[in-house]
């Protein structure tokens, strides 16, 4: 299906309109929808997120457009709402962030594979070694807390096995920001690119940030602790990505196109019929926010949209498993780290991220202590005998006082 | 280290609160409900949702000739291969989880350590180690009847979700070892309870090397349970008699044999699920009584469900 974004005018936005029986809608199935479908749910959502977010920053900024934004955004909030609520309750907090973490790797590594501009793609793949290694933990913490196989939600597509360790994640926030493309020359997808993957993790590290605490595992809080900060210097590298000189009403018109854009995407690739149909409603929802904002845009910067906006999509997000890349990847650039805006290995490390780095991990990783020689295995760790507990804990005789 | 709780400044009761919680009182005279009825409009939406005709789950298809020559040999017996496979997996899936409760029990005697009448770190590895060698018979009974044991059955789902309150409390550090018994006590009953359905479930289907594995499971268990129970009376300061509690259900093979509502003659749709009576008599399984949901996925209507 060929998308026009300046010709296909989608549902107008006076007619976009929910119920409260309407948002919340039967979820999807755990057991037997594909790994994709949460894929592209969680994503959604971390793209409806973004819009708001977005939405009220620019409307704490511009006075004039705060009455545009506020109808818009009101839509946007339910379509978050309906597209989030998709998730099924008994997908534990636990299982959603494994979704999560696929999410951040067979997402990022599409859009690693496919951005144009070299250095985009390099900081697209860095990215992605990173959120890698988390799956491989949090699949470790799943296994050891609650003795299930995370691969029971990845479904085979990505692999479960150490990435850029998390421990040696850590740098210093001036170390953690990158050049922006120039919005004059860069390809209209790598500005959907950067929107695209920032949306993912910022909501990655708001999710984090929500659930750690609910854990009562130590060890659980720690380690949501650590990948929480994780997700917030992806959140200060992606967003640091995006040029910073693009008028507001030029942001806001290429949130709407990234929208646009991933709906498209989500349909092109959903088999789950019923999912399929609000992604194609959404994709209409969001041809009328384009069409609303690219006539604000016309009339309040007198520039045509054209300027701003594609008229044909690029190629769709690939929603399969990028194996092969993602470990051609890891053996090539795993001992990456980066200086200032500029990738390095790892001998070449700012002073800044050293310091920064031994003060955090002083008293010990979570994410090591976590994975503390693990090996995933299908049904995982306790189907090896080797791995199990032999002989009480030390002390455990000890009387109570 | 103490395992009983202390009086101290408890906030939650209304009492605590003073003249604050007469005011709260006061309020709700003064500003009544929006909307009129009772709890009951809960129900009327919980109903309306359910009837949309989305199931928890369903179990893996069977892919190679052998496993499904062998579902229908149990089927043919008189069993229900597939609900007795789905029953393997939700108990290796409590053994693997309930092996990891017992792990953080340890951590808690360690750190607490031990009291009066309570567990020796050995009798909690003793327990450990049996639900170790629980999961290792049950992936091979799985395997044995063509099953995976890797796949998350709609059972094991379910299990998964009415015991994740357990972990929580296992491994929260502010639990003590006491207070950890009083989790762990929750998933030996549902232990108990489990396995001797899924004796039955191999009884009716003839796999009577299965139920012998079973029998001694239940074996276990039952001594599981009776050791957590006095364990937790000593932690109390009561003295219980052996066997309190609950009353354990009946092993398997003792069971009137009467009492088994499927037969050989039991018809039973196209997984192997038993129909009841009404069931049959609708025209049989799932196929034609269908109702396809939103997603086009069929209702499937099940004895498990």
């Amino acid at each position: 299906m060929a998308i026009n974004l300046l010709r296909d005018g989608g549902v107008p936005l006076e007619q976009q309109r929910f119920t409260w029986r309407d948002l919340v809608q039967a979820p999807y199935s755990k057991l037997m929808d594909d790994a994709f479908t949460r894929v592209r749910v969680i994503l959604m959502n971390g793209i409806e997120s973004e819009a708001l977010r977005f939405s009220h920053a620019c409307a704490r900024m511009n006075a004039p457009l705060q009455r545009a934004l506020a109808q818009v955004r009101r839509v946007e909030q339910h379509q978050q709402t309906l597209v989030n609520w998709l998730k099924p309750a008994d997908q534990d907090p636990l299982e959603t962030t494994i979704g999560f973490e696929q999410v951040a790797i067979e997402v990022t590594a599409s859009v690693a594979e496919k951005e144009p501009d070299p250095y985009l793609a390099q900081v697209f793949r860095f990215g992605l070694l990173e959120d890698f290694d988390h799956l491989y933990r949090y699949s470790a913490l799943m296994d050891r807390l609650q003795g299930k196989d995370a691969n029971a939600l990845v479904q085979s597509y990505s692999d479960i096995v150490p990435g850029r360790p998390t421990v040696i994640e850590h740098r210093d926030p001036l170390d953690d920001l990158r050049k922006p493309y120039d919005r004059r020359r860069a390809a209209p997808l790598t500005k959907l690119h950067a929107l695209t993957i920032m949306a993912g993790e910022h909501q990655t590290h708001d999710y984090y940030m929500t659930i750690g605490p609910m854990f009562a595992d130590p060890i659980a809080r720690q380690l949501y602790a650590e990948i929480a900060s994780i997700e917030e210097q992806h959140v200060t590298q992606y967003e640091s990505i995006v040029d910073p000189s693009e008028t507001w009403l030029e942001k806001w018109l290429l949130h709407e196109a990234g929208e646009v854009y991933n709906y498209w995407s989500c349909v092109e690739s959903e088999g789950n019929p019923r999912i399929r149909a609000i992604w194609e409603r959404f994709l209409d929802y969001e041809l009328g926010h384009v069409r609303f904002v690219a006539r604000l845009f016309e009339e309040t910067e007198r520039r045509d949209a054209a300027e701003v906006l594609p008229q044909r999509l690029p190629e769709p997000i690939r929603y399969e498993s990028h194996r092969d890349f993602v470990r051609e990847t890891l053996r090539r650039e795993l001992t990456l780290s980066a200086a200032g805006t500029e990738f390095v290995d790892r001998e070449q490390e700012s002073e800044a991220t050293r310091a920064y780095r031994d003060q955090m991990n002083s008293q010990g990783s979570p994410s090591e202590t976590v994975a503390a020689g693990y090996v995933w295995r299908p049904g995982t760790e306790l189907t090896d005998p080797a791995k199990r507990v032999r002989t009480a804990s030390p002390g455990s005789e000890r009387r109570a006082a | 280290m103490r395992q009983s709780p202390q009086q101290g400044d408890n906030r939650t009761g209304i009492v605590a609160s003073g003249r604050l919680g007469e005011e709260m009182v006061a309020a709700t005279r003064e500003f009544p409900p929006s909307s009129p009825s009772t709890a009951q409009a809960i129900a009327e939406v919980r109903v309306a949702y359910a009837q949309d005709g989305e199931s928890l789950g369903r179990m893996p298809p069977r892919t190679s000739l052998v496993d499904k020559a062998k579902a229908a040999v149990t089927a043919a017996t008189g069993g229900q291969p597939t609900l007795l496979m789905d029953k393997l997996g939700e108990r290796l899936l409590f053994e693997h989880a309930g092996a990891r409760l017992y792990e953080a029990l340890l951590s808690k005697h360690q750190a607490y350590g031990a009291f009066s009448g309570g567990p020796s770190a050995d009798d909690l590895l003793h327990i450990l180690t049996e639900e170790y060698e629980h999961a290792d018979l049950l992936e091979r009974a799985i395997k044995d009847l063509g099953g995976d044991p890797t796949a998350v059955t709609p059972s094991a789902n379910l299990a998964a979700n009415i015991s994740a309150g357990l972990p929580k409390v296992l491994t929260d550090p502010r639990t003590n070892l006491l207070q950890s018994l009083e989790a762990i006590i929750v998933a030996e009953l549902a232990d108990n309870e489990c396995w001797t359905a899924l004796a039955e479930l191999a009884q009716q289907a003839g796999h009577q090397e299965l139920v012998e594995e079973c029998r001694e499971a239940i074996a276990h268990e039952r001594d599981h349970l009776r050791k957590v129970r006095l364990w937790i009376a000593a932690g109390q300061g009561r003295t219980a008699a052996e066997g309190a509690g609950a009353e354990m259900p009946e092993a398997p093979g003792a069971a009137d044999s009467a009492e088994f509502t499927f037969t050989e003659t039991s018809p039973v749709d196209s997984e192997g699920y038993a129909l009841s009576e009404e069931e049959s008599g609708e025209g049989g399984e799932s196929e034609g009584r269908s109702k396809p949901g939103k997603s086009g996925k069929g209702r499937s209507t099940r004895r498990d469900r």
